[in-house]
């Protein structure tokens, strides 16, 4: 139970968001991906107040800034998905390529 | 103890990560994340923080409850009676993340990282009280701040009515024109 | 105050086991009575009941997903035990957590992904809709109910339920914020969609997200919803109504007293009133019940941060 154990499990995690994020033709299930790296983002903040600095509380409020973030990603995540099935009537990201260069 | 717990709770949260990108059926898929995010606040609880472990167990079963209704709606496959592989470039987005893992790996476990300083206070969560109203303030206002937008950002995009369809163009329609009434009646 | 000792995990299991039986057998001779027969005989209905249940064959349905089916039963009567951990019986809980009023809300609320597991798991129609109405009744009391218990534990200045009954010894919660005590019986009564509530269950549906249960499923969701039932009318008593103080009983007799008084309460609310239609408790929830559980929290806070 060392800080680089966390950290392993945190960049574990955080991969497999990424591999989700960048595989995935579904918009929902890319941002399954995405709520996966902020998973591992939290075990590293949480492991970082235990392990180096746990007398302040800067690990603490990284970690609430992380959980909001996610709740709002969520969010914002299904409107925008809504509104672009309303728009089109698809929800592929191969479909939302409109910006693409 | 403590270690057995740790691996076990490691463990389970890499595989159920694993398991949201294998399984067919989507409501599954759903359930392997929440799995995930509890294995998740469960390490966060054996780190010693007890109220910001409760409060991702909190948050993560609504909102993968959530989820898993706008799954349901927006999926091809929901129940996972046909399998289908729904990727594009996943050999490329393999090779990215196993990469990305090995750069991180090595970084862990080349930096040398600091010493702990100082020890846990008895009440964490005081602690995080109290920097959130004083030292940390402008961080609280700006959660605050970006929660009332997100509110709003999502009505705005999620709706298809707005006012003028509601309540007629001049706003002065009696009872709203809503297609499933509420309670209050406005 | 400290917490009970280790074999109390064992017996908590045994005394919500008991309580819940009560509970039933007054329900069910309630029900009888309203059906014009005697009352008396249908104190033995919980025993026929799970008698019938464990002896009971266990269908599953066409391309049912027996996985989530099966773990959102079994997760119900789980869910309330860990959320009963905290509860004070009497004095001392199983878990005396520093956090416990935000344990025992993350732990009622699994029991929304295990109606929504139990609503999916059997592949019917109406399983799915029960499923579907229990999440919008969820989203509908969450709130209201969260600012409740958050205005208990304001009232104390902790998150404790040790400490929010020892914050009681002059003067019960119930009195100095009853909007907060209403709202968290009408959340009591949706978190396990009892009475005016049970539209997830209803019988427009056919049973709704039970529709397809049977046997030992049946038996684990239907006896962990009236587990989670009791569990929620016992936090009542810590948070509100002053936990086991009173003048004569030691304090779990009072604890069991003022529960069956909660209790006693919800039932004669299912009794009284028809089901609620959700779309209609929805908008009634978030804009008459939200701003008058923040108005509550303010007033309480005023009166925190003034020195009483």
């Amino acid at each position: 139970m060392t800080l680089e154990l966390f950290l392993l499990l945190a960049a574990g995690l955080f991969a497999i968001g990424l591999y989700g994020a960048l595989s995935q033709q579904s918009i929902v299930m890319l941002m399954m991906g995405l709520e996966l790296m902020l998973n591992g983002v939290i075990v590293a903040a949480a492991a970082f107040w235990y392990f180096v600095a746990p007398g302040g509380t800067d690990g603490q409020v990284l970690v609430v800034v992380v959980i909001t973030a996610m709740a709002v990603e969520m969010a914002v995540g299904f409107a925008v998905v809504t509104a672009l099935y309303r728009a089109r009537q698809v929800d592929m990201t191969d479909d939302a390529a409109d910006l693409k260069g | 103890m403590e270690i057995v717990l740790f691996w076990v709770l490691a463990v389970a949260a890499v595989v159920f990560g694993f398991l949201v990108f294998r399984l067919n059926s989507m409501a599954q898929v759903t359930f392997a994340l929440l799995a995930s995010f509890l294995a998740v606040a469960g390490l966060v609880l054996l780190l010693g923080l007890g109220y910001l472990g409760a409060v991702i167990v909190l948050m993560m079963v609504i909102e993968m409850v959530v989820m898993a209704i706008f799954m349901i709606m927006y999926m091809m496959n929901p129940a996972g009676l046909m399998p289908m592989a729904m990727y594009h470039n996943k050999a490329g987005s393999m090779a990215i993340s196993v990469g990305t893992f090995v750069v991180l790996a090595a970084g862990i476990l080349l930096v040398d990282w600091p010493g702990r300083r100082g020890t846990p206070p008895p009440d964490p969560t005081v602690a995080l009280g109290e920097a959130l109203m004083g030292g940390q303030m402008l961080t609280m206002m700006t959660l605050g701040v970006v929660l009332f937008a997100t509110i709003v950002a999502t009505v705005v995009l999620a709706t298809d009515r707005g006012r003028y369809d509601r309540l007629g163009d001049d706003l002065r329609a009696r009872r709203a024109d809503d297609p499933a009434g509420g309670g209050v009646g406005r | 105050m400290g917490e009970l000792p280790w074999w109390s995990v064992l017996l908590l299991p045994v005394l919500l086991g008991a309580a819940t039986w009560a509970v039933l057998a007054g329900d069910a001779v309630l029900r009888a009575r309203a059906a014009g027969g005697p009352g008396g005989a249908a104190l033995v209905a919980p025993a026929r009941e799970v008698a019938r249940l464990l002896a009971g064959q266990r269908r599953t349905t066409v391309a049912a997903d027996r996985v989530l089916g099966g773990t959102g039963a079994a997760l119900l009567p789980v869910a309330a035990l860990l959320a009963a951990a905290v509860l004070p019986m009497g004095e001392r809980p199983v878990a005396d957590l520093s956090a416990g009023v935000v344990w025992f809300n993350a732990m009622e609320v699994l029991a929304w992904a295990a109606v929504w597991m139990v609503g999916w798991g059997s592949n019917s129609a109406l399983g799915l809709v029960g499923g579907y109405r229990f999440v919008a009744q969820g989203l509908a009391y969450e709130l209201p109910h969260m600012f409740a218990i958050t205005t208990a534990a304001l009232g104390a200045e902790s998150l404790r339920l040790t400490a929010i009954v020892d914050a009681q010894r002059d003067l019960w919660f119930v009195v100095v914020m009853p909007v907060a005590f209403a709202v968290y019986l009408l959340s009591a009564a949706a978190m396990a969609f009892w009475g005016p509530f049970d539209a997830p269950v209803a019988r427009d549906v056919a049973g709704g997200a039970a529709a397809e249960l049977s046997g030992v499923d049946r038996l684990a969701f239907v006896g962990g919803r009236w587990l989670l039932l009791v569990v929620a009318a016992a936090m009542a008593v810590p948070l509100f109504l002053g936990g086991g103080a009173g003048p004569l009983l030691p304090a779990w007799g009072w604890a069991v007293v003022k529960t069956a008084a909660v209790l006693a309460l919800l039932v004669w609310l299912r009794h009284r009133f028809p089901t609620v239609r959700m779309d209609r408790y929805v908008e009634l929830a978030w804009v008459v019940l939200i701003p008058l559980t923040i108005v509550q929290a303010l007033v309480v806070a005023l009166i925190v941060l003034g020195g009483a």
